[in-house]
This record gives C-alpha cells, structure tokens and sequence, in this order.
C-alpha cells in the first residue's frame, strides 16, 4: 500500500501560441491550457504503481480556479483525490514561492511513500519544483527517472543523463522527476470520466495553509520578468524551383556551393 | 563556478571573466572530488583568479548530497554576487537545490548574460517550448546561472596568469541521500551531434526506419551525421536521442531538414544553424519560416537526386 501525492501543472499549451509579429509579443492571455506532458506522465506512474501495489494517488496543482479541469482529467485518469491550491495572492509566484505553497500543502497533507513530478513543465521549463520541493521537505531526490521500481521502503530508478544511464536507490519517503520516456499517459474512457466527476476537489486558500502574503506572489519571489518576446528570423526563405527533382537538386547543390556553404 | 563536465567548466571561465570584469569582482573556481589537486592549478591558466579546491574521498563519485553541502558552505563563507554552474542535467539539480538551500532564485539554461547599467544581471533564456527569450533579473543574491554547453567560448590558456589555489579542508559534507547501484555508458555517436558541422535531420515525412540510408549518404557525401526528430525516438522508438528543445541542440554549419514539419520545440534545438536548407512535400510546413532554401518536394526524390548532384561536383 503506498500514498503518493503527484504535483501536476496546468501549463500553456506551447504548440498553439500565437505570436504578434509586428511587437513579437506572445499572445499568453486567452492562450489554451493543458496539462503539462511531463505530469501526466507522473500521473500515469502513480495510478500504474497503486494499481500494482495498491494504495491511493493524490493529485495537487498551484494554480486559478480554470485548473480543476486538469484535476478532473487526473482524476479521470484514476488519481483518488484532488487538491487546488487557489488564492490571488499566490499569483506571479516564481519557482521559490511556488515551491514553498507546495511545501506548506505537502505537510498540511501529512504521511506520504512518493511525490512525483515531471522534470519540467512545457511552457517554462526550469525544472526547479521537483528539486526545490524536496529540498523544503528534507528528502531524497532522484531526477530524470525513466523507468521506477518499488520494493519494500525502497525505490529503485533507472535515470537518463547525458552520457550515460545510471540506476539509483534511496528509501521512501522519495521525490521523484520522470521523463515523458518512462510511459505512455492513457487516455480515460467515457466511463472514468463521468466517475471523476464523484471524486473529491479539495480547494485550499492560502488561510488554510498559513501562508502569509509577503512569501508569495511576486513580493515572495527571487526572480523577475524583464521582458518575453519571440526570437527575430532573419532566415532568406529562397525557394528552390525547378521541373524534375534532378534539377531541383542540381540548382540547390550548386548554390549551396557556390555561397561556400559546402567546401568544394 | 561549478561544472562536472570539465569543458563545459572552461566554457564558463570565458563568460565568468568577462561577468567578473564588468562588475568587478573577483572569478573564483570550485573544483571538487578526489586527487584533483593538479586540475586546479590549470583553471587559473584559463582566467580564474582563484581556485577553491575540496579534495576529499568522499567526492570521489559524483553524488548530489556531498557536492552540494560542499557548494553550499563554499557559497555561503564567500558570499559571491554570481554563481555560475554548467548546466547538465546533475548541473541543473545542483543549481536549483543550491539555490533553494540559499533561498534565492535561479535561472537556468541561460543563452544570454549581461550586467545592465545599473550593475543588474539580466539572464536571458528559452521558454514556451521555444516560442519565446524571457529575460530575468534577481532580487537575492548570489545571483545562480546555470549555462549550457556550446553557448560560450573557451578562452584561451594563458601559461602566464597568476592566482591562488586554495585548499579547502574545513568542508563538513553531507552522506548522500541515494545510492547509485550501476552505471552504464550511453553508446556514444563517433562524433557527438552537437560538434558536427553538418547536420542531415529526417523527421515523420520519413516512413520506414530504413529509410534512413538515403540521408545517412548525403551525410556522407557531405562528411556529416543525421540527426532524427523526437517523435521519431519517442513514439516510433526507431532511436534513442533526437534533436531538439528537449534533446539536442544543435549549431552546425549546414542543417538539412528532410520531411521535418518543424514544430517549435525542433525549431529551438537547430535555430542557431548558420544555413538552414528544408525539404517538405507540403507547401504550409512551418519549417519553411525558418529556412534559407526552401525546396518544396518529395524527400524521397530530392534527397538521393542532392547525393547525385553533390557527388558530381565534389567529386
């Protein structure tokens, strides 16, 4: 039987933003939500490990009222219980205050095996929650996690760095980060869809956790916005024309050649 | 400073001397592990104006908890305005639980850093999955950067430099919280993607895995690597690595997108391409914004017909 709480992030939906080229300022406003890929993999995790195990999966998210949906679709997913952490003044909360709500939120919950969370979110990836977070509780971290295996108290992970694959233990209580490798989100039938609907959304202010103001928002937090713009492109965009494709390639080839992009 | 990765370390003494500079402080380097006395010495030839050094067995074997007690009392004893840590994947936990034991804030992956008028580091880097460069300022010190590698240039070795090295012995470090049970090496690529000047990248236009051959001979031809899009690892799992915001970033000279649609999140991994050269049967392909040369065909006829017309030439 574990208990394992997994941080999820209602995030921009980065493949539908919109830009203003004339400004190259970002259209965030009305931009789409969803739920960041990298937790829903996390929340997979958890509802395959109680599944396997069993247990229960509770699922928080730090954000406005419109990210119940995303709880709703965890729940769909099989997560027990849900928790909103919802207040104005938590607003523009950079990843130091966001991190110590969750903190406040994660000892408020009480006893629990896993935290796990997904290495980064889509729309800022930072990839300092998970870290910061189990800095804040004390706890071993293992991040990038792959492939997870439990045993007894213990956790075992397969972790993917950059040159080489390593495979690490700790005893639970654990925080985890997975990679959108370790699995494959399933997608809730109808039928667990309209169940969630009968699971329970706790919603949190931040009266209910004793946060004071001044260590959230951005009076609470370490890091500002200067500005977001979109990247300037100043590519050439010269379309290659010709009949046959041998012609094309021949006149591209040629080009490329010609404008010492290929060394003779 | 701080990197495991020994150039990526070198990488950042050429920004941090030039940070240092600007706001005139001190450039001090952290080495850490075990009989590593002799590497130190070397930092200073590369611009570090001191050199910290925690030799110690314990070190030995990178493991968070000992390395970032190290770094976190080294840090608090010398109250730098600036902490720079090479941002690898351990690089970045490092720099976020280093910044969260300090609490002050953090900004990763930085592409950018300058020092604003008013002595200020602006930290410039990638969100929205590419969409975007979002510039940050700090209200803590020190102010923690992580960098990634490639971003900034390795200065040069100066034999002549002076500085110290200073032998830290008073460092209470912390037993690790995990345990590393095994190790395995990732096979690595002749080259690494990330160093070729040539890049070849095949994305879903491609239908078969053997496929493949047709770009693997233009790279030939043309002394390169192909490079393959993350669908392709992730959902086909024809490969393991792929180029992109996620993977590998990419700057080579020349970078060939063959079938690539050109998704945000590939477009952040290659966008530093000096040429970019796309191929895509759909004439709508946002790839296309972000090419050079546009050739507005079938990969499958384009590709081999390129290999002929470059082989004629180049012999």
């Amino acid at each position: 039987m574990v208990r394992i709480l997994v941080c999820v992030k209602q995030a921009v939906d980065v493949s539908q933003l919109k830009v203003d080229s004339t400004t190259r300022r970002l259209i965030i406003a009305d931009a789409p939500k969803k739920i960041s890929d990298f937790d829903k993999s996390a929340l997979e995790e958890a509802i395959r490990i109680k599944e396997k195990l069993g247990g229960e999966v509770l699922t928080l998210t730090v954000g406005p009222e419109e990210a119940k949906t995303t709880l709703r679709e965890a729940l769909a997913m099989g997560a027990d219980k849900a928790y909103l952490i919802s207040d104005p003044i938590f607003e523009n909360s950079d990843t130091l205050a966001t991190s110590y709500i969750l903190a406040e939120v994660v000892k408020k919950i009480g006893a629990f095996d896993l935290i796990l969370c997904g290495e980064a979110s889509i729309d800022s990836f930072s990839a300092q929650i998970g870290p910061r977070l189990a800095e804040r509780l004390g706890i071993p971290l293992i991040t990038y996690a792959r492939k997870l295996s439990l045993e007894g108290d213990t956790v075992t992970a397969e972790r993917s760095l950059e040159e080489s694959s390593e495979t690490v233990k700790a005893k639970m209580p654990v925080l985890i980060t997975v990679t959108k490798e370790i699995n494959e989100p399933r997608t809730p039938s109808y039928m667990a869809v309209m169940k969630a609907f009968k699971k329970e959304i706790v919603v949190w202010k931040a009266a209910d956790l004793g946060i004071p103001s001044e260590k959230v928002g951005e009076t609470g937090s370490a890091v500002q916005v200067l500005d977001v713009l979109a990247p300037k492109v100043e590519r050439k965009k010269i379309v290659i024309k010709g009949e046959t494709a041998a012609e094309i390639a021949e006149k591209l080839a040629k080009t490329l050649i010609q404008e010492g992009i290929v060394a003779r | 400073m701080y990197s495991e990765n020994r150039d990526l370390m070198l990488e950042l003494m050429g920004k941090g001397s030039e940070l240092a500079n600007k706001l005139q402080t001190q450039l001090t380097a952290i080495v850490l592990g075990h009989d590593v006395k002799d590497s130190a010495k070397e930092l200073i030839g590369y611009g570090a104006q001191k050199v910290m050094v925690v030799d110690n067995p314990q070190l030995k074997e990178f493991l968070v908890e000992p390395y970032l007690s190290a770094l976190t009392q080294l840090t608090k004893q010398h109250k730098p305005e600036l902490f720079l840590m090479g941002s690898t994947k351990r690089g970045k936990e490092l720099a976020a639980r280093l910044a969260a034991r300090l609490n002050v804030g953090c900004v990763p992956d930085c592409l950018e850093l300058e020092v604003d008028e008013q002595r200020r580091l602006l930290a410039k880097r990638i969100v929205y999955g590419g969409n975007a460069f979002v510039t940050q300022v700090f209200r803590t010190k020190p102010q923690i950067v992580s960098i990634p590698r490639r971003k900034f240039e390795k200065p040069k070795y100066a034999e002549e430099s002076r500085g110290e090295v200073v032998n830290i012995s008073d460092i209470q470090l912390e037993a690790p919280k995990t345990e590393i049970v095994e190790v395995k090496p990732v096979e690595m690529v002749e080259t690494r993607i990330e160093e070729a000047e040539v890049v070849i990248g095949g994305g879903r236009g491609l239908e078969k895995k053997e496929d493949f051959m047709i770009l693997d001979e233009l790279a030939h031809i043309l002394g390169g690597q192909v490079g393959y899009t993350r669908p392709l690892a992730e959902d086909r799992k024809w490969f393991k690595e792929w180029v992109g915001l996620s993977g590998h970033t990419i700057k080579p000279k020349l970078y060939i997108a063959c079938g690539i649609s050109g998704v945000i999140q590939h477009v952040a991994g290659i966008r530093d391409s000096k040429t970019i050269v796309a191929i895509n049967k759909d004439p709508e392909a946002p790839i296309f914004e972000m090419a050079d040369y546009i050739v507005v065909g079938n990969l499958y006829e384009i590709v081999p017909a390129l290999s002929v017309a470059l082989r004629k030439t180049l012999g």
